[in-house]
């Protein structure tokens, strides 16, 4: 019996093993989204755009077009090139640094617009690339590089609640869902449905995923697994927030 | 819908801002992403004006940060994408602008200089010269046309778009608050009736094909993981820089190698300049110009053959020597003496400057 590769097909295998950390939880969001374009069969116009941090490391990891920007910058890259042609499937995909601190205004204006894209943000409660300082997602009470005694709600704000600023501020037709690593098939059905969105025009999808960072949280596998599973989610809900249908009216 | 906004020569009075649009249309320009500042904002209100009459585009961003980075994506699906700005805007402009020198962008950005630093004033100044030519973290791989009069708004306004997707660097027009609000007089016209060919636009990304199956994936970066790495696109891109200048630089002058003071300015001060050295020169003095249209890159020998003939250089300019540092810095070692007419944020008259050049002449 031969071993078969668990690869999407629309992965690069000449850019395998990829360069995330052991552990990391970048690899199972990106095989989501691979299997969740093959299905959908949309490879040949999905044009992928990656943040600065751990997320740039993915710049050449599909087998479709990739533009790596600059920190915070590919809501307004993608949300560029979507407009200039409406034909290609835009993906943005970014850490929760990039969306939430210093892409905010950006995220917070191409949801408010209704743009015709799809976000993909990944939340591991830090800033991973530069060392593991503190992310407006991460937890309170949570050691960071830049809060070493943990994160004190009183004077940093406690997480980032992305997909229910997302939702607050977009109108019906926009797809909102927060996902997880620690659950690649429901993640699957959540990236599929907002690439679907996109696909059918209906407005702005955006998926957060819960994910993993061993390197910077300092745990060991089982650690990992239940910081993700259990300590994430009593901030961060799992599930679909926002879906496509009209919103009931009075009288209608 | 009509193809071409423009047919045939037509004698136009304007205000300048409305000039670049018509520009921008008559350029082939496909979208343009804005954010409100003045004084360039007219810019968008004729585009948004013209644009759907011509199947045109126009998406206002949240900010210069974004309408940078959109004019980055636009270029990359294959369009020809610009934006405007001017002063707080431009800062901001440079992150973006820096992205598309990294990776080859033709962006055009038109910048309308108003008064700095700071919020300063929305009106008029020359001090967006070093932020526009070099700005951003980077070497400055960009093209920056300085423009004088409305005809020329227009005239470089559609070659700032074929430099751009000829050269593949970004590409700036610099005007300023003056000629963005002025009306004057200038021909329009269809470029390729008169000979013009435009130069086509072409995807980056989304080319039909399966990546991966049919042909390679389109994939684009600017971050590298060592110093050897990085020095080699530094050093190809500086290299290519090099290469097209000399073509692309453009300069105006007169009597520069014959006279014993060149004035020195460039934008709509060059007017000034112009009829201060005429009106001097019918007095029979010794003294010429020399105007660079591009701001980079810089007619360099031309400049150098002026420095070096001339006994001194007069450098006029509505800031406190912005131009005079890419003067002094192209002219380094040669053997006119450099001087000073700096009035950072103010209009300079004609009369000034010859009451300039008196004094120096003697």
């Amino acid at each position: 019996m031969s071993l078969q590769l668990a690869m999407p097909k629309s992965w690069r295998v000449d850019t395998k093993p990829h360069k995330f950390c052991p552990g990391c939880g970048h690899g199972l969001v990106l095989k989501a989204l691979g299997q969740a374009i093959d299905e959908l069969g949309i490879q040949d116009r999905t044009v992928y755009g990656c943040d600065i941090g751990c997320s740039l490391l993915s710049w050449d990891f599909f087998n479709f077009d990739s533009i790596q920007t600059h920190h915070g910058r590919t809501t307004p890259v993608i949300t560029g090139l979507k407009r200039a042609n409406p034909n290609l499937i835009g993906i943005a995909y970014m850490g929760d640094g990039g969306g939430y601190a210093i892409g905010s205004q950006h995220l917070v204006n191409a949801a408010s617009r209704n743009e015709k894209i799809t976000v993909i943000l990944v939340n591991n409660t830090q800033y991973g690339m530069t060392g593991g300082q503190m992310a407006p997602t991460t937890m309170p009470g949570q050691k960071t590089e830049t809060s070493p005694y943990g994160r004190d709600p009183e004077k940093t704000g406690y997480p980032t609640q992305g997909p229910e600023m997302v939702a607050a501020v977009t109108r019906e037709g926009a797809y909102v869902a927060r996902g997880t690593v620690s659950n690649p098939r429901q993640l699957r059905g959540f990236i599929k449905k907002a690439l679907e969105n996109q696909i059918q025009g209906r407005g702005f999808s955006f998926v957060e995923v819960l994910s993993t960072c061993p390197t910077n949280w300092r745990t060991n596998a089982e650690e990992t697994w239940k910081f993700v599973e259990k300590e994430m989610t009593r901030y961060f809900k799992v599930g679909e927030i926002k879906v496509p249908e009209p919103r009931h009216e009075e009288g209608k | 819908m009509p193809e071409k906004p423009i047919k045939g020569e037509k004698r136009y009075f304007m205000t300048g801002n409305e000039v670049v649009a018509y520009a921008a249309l008559a350029a082939g320009a496909d979208i343009m992403y804005g954010y409100p500042i003045t004084p360039q904002n007219e810019i968008m209100h004729y585009w948004t004006r013209l644009a759907p009459r011509y199947g045109k585009d126009f998406l206002q961003t949240e900010d210069e940060l974004s309408a940078g980075f959109t004019t980055v994506g636009g270029v990359l699906a294959g369009k020809k994408s610009f934006t405007a700005t001017a002063g707080p805007g431009n800062t901001l402009m440079q992150e973006p602008v820096s992205m598309a020198e990294a990776m080859r962008l033709p962006i055009v950005v038109v910048i309308q200089q108003r008064g700095g630093p700071s919020t300063a004033t929305v009106i008029y100044s020359q001090q967006e010269v070093t932020m526009t030519t070099i700005g951003g973290n980077g070497e400055g791989f960009r093209i920056v046309y300085s423009t004088a009069t409305h005809q020329e708004l227009f005239d470089y306004t559609i070659k700032a778009f074929n430099a751009a997707w000829k050269y593949r660097f970004p590409t700036f027009v610099l005007g300023d608050g003056y000629q963005a609000k002025m009306r004057e007089s200038l021909t329009m016209y269809d470029p390729e009736e008169k000979g013009i060919p435009i130069v086509p636009s072409e995807p980056y990304v989304g080319k039909p094909g399966v990546p991966g199956v049919d042909r390679p994936p389109g994939q684009y970066r600017n971050t590298y993981n060592v110093e050897e790495e990085l020095y080699e696109v530094v050093e190809n891109l500086a290299r290519d820089f090099n290469a097209i200048a000399p073509e692309v630089a453009e300069y105006e002058s007169l009597e520069a190698g014959r006279s014993d003071l060149v004035v020195v300015s460039h934008g709509v001060i060059s007017r000034a300049v112009k009829e201060a050295v005429s009106e001097l020169r019918e007095a029979g003095a010794s003294v010429g110009y020399f105007r660079p249209v591009t701001l980079r890159p810089l007619a360099e020998k031309e400049l150098r053959d002026a420095a070096n003939k001339a006994k001194a250089m007069l450098l006029v300019e509505s800031a406190n020597g912005q131009m005079a540092r890419l003067i002094k810095d192209a002219a380094y070692g040669c053997k006119a003496e450099m001087i000073p007419l700096y009035k950072p944020g103010m209009g300079i008259t004609a009369e000034e400057v010859a009451a300039k050049i008196r004094s120096i002449l003697g």
